[in-house]
């Protein structure tokens, strides 16, 4: 009965350290996700963009990325505190402008910020392309965001294209990588 | 005994009362001690990141409209999610790492009861019967026999 005892104690302690292992391998992966794709696409590949499902930021609904497949799209990220994305803000709503004809949707989504200055940022600036929300910080991992803001390129097909932009996106960066996007074969 | 009981009572009734204080009257250092900057994730009291400098402001402009600090942290999830709490909700999954620490420590407590009592059931035992009652081989009966004349010696 003892020896009973021992052994389904000890088998009681090694599986909860390997469902500790698990857990912490998990994590890591899941952190390193992002990381990773950053790597293939400098390697010139097309890994698949992490899919989201965000609320917009007025409220009306949700948007997932899945629902742009067949256009290419530009992610920015960002929020209302970081004073690149101020600088940035123009810009985007620009490339928006001149590409919006032409089967390109820009897509915004703040990050760790509130709704309420969110808000006043894009009434500020002007904002017209759609804004969403990621108030659980799901993509911060997932596309690999060190920092904001950053920009990611999405081709017709939902592969992530042309350059990963860390930091402040310029228009010459917008329109060359919303042509590797637009041209992206299959 | 009685005046013990009396003092703890006293000590509980007055943790209470300055729980429920903090609760309807909460301070912006208890809530910074309570609360995780989202963007670089350190105490909100020692982050001077922009978004914990908002956060600051947020929290005093709640305690100036007289929210609770219930009020103040769930308004802060609603922004950023769980993540911004330092010690999980009460509830749901998260209820798990509030229990298994202590499910951790019960059992630890028991499988050190049970060694304690197996420990000291094998000292108790008697030790085995054999030649000799300390364990030893036995002493050769000339020796035993001389040993004994010299301790008789003694005792004269």
């Amino acid at each position: 009965m003892a020896r009973r005892m021992k052994i389904v104690l000890q088998a009681a302690a090694v599986t909860v350290v390997a469902l500790l292992i698990g857990l912490l391998a998990w994590q890591v992966v899941r952190t390193d996700q992002g990381k990773a794709l950053d790597a293939k696409v400098t390697q010139g590949r097309k890994p698949a963009a992490p899919v989201f499902e965000l609320d917009k930021l007025d409220g009306s609904g949700a948007v997932s990325l899945a629902d742009y497949r067949g256009k290419a799209v530009v992610i920015n990220f960002w929020a209302s505190w970081c004073a690149p994305c101020k600088d940035e803000a123009p810009g985007l709503e620009s490339a928006w402008q001149r590409w919006r004809d032409q089967d390109v949707v820009v897509v915004g989504v703040d990050l760790q910020d509130f709704g309420t200055d969110a808000q006043r940022f894009v009434d500020r600036y002007g904002l017209t392309y759609p804004i969403l929300r990621d108030k659980h910080n799901w993509t911060w991992g997932r596309y690999g965001l060190t920092g904001l803001p950053e920009t990611w390129f999405v081709d017709r097909a939902g592969r992530l294209v042309g350059e990963h932009i860390e930091g402040p996106v310029s228009a010459e960066e917008l329109d060359r990588n919303i042509r590797i996007a637009l041209g992206s074969a299959s | 005994m009685r005046s013990a009981l009396a003092a703890a009572f006293v000590l509980a009734l007055g943790l209470t009362g300055a729980a429920a204080a903090s609760e309807q009257h909460p301070t912006l250092p208890e809530l910074e001690r309570e609360l995780i900057c989202p963007t670089c994730h350190e105490p909100l009291a020692a982050s001077s990141s922009p978004i914990a400098d908002r956060m600051r402001a947020f929290i005093r402009e709640r305690i100036a409209a007289g929210d609770t600090k219930s009020e103040i942290k769930s308004k802060l999830v609603d922004q950023f999610g769980e993540s911004v709490l330092a010690a999980p909700p009460k509830k749901g999954f998260n209820l798990l790492a509030w229990l298994l620490p202590l499910v951790g420590l019960t059992l630890g407590a028991l499988v050190l009861a049970v060694l304690a009592r197996r420990w000291s059931r094998s000292r108790a035992r008697p030790a085995p019967l054999g030649p000799s009652a300390n364990g030893r081989a036995p002493l050769d009966p000339d020796l035993e026999r001389r040993l004994d004349e010299e301790l008789a010696r003694f005792d004269t």
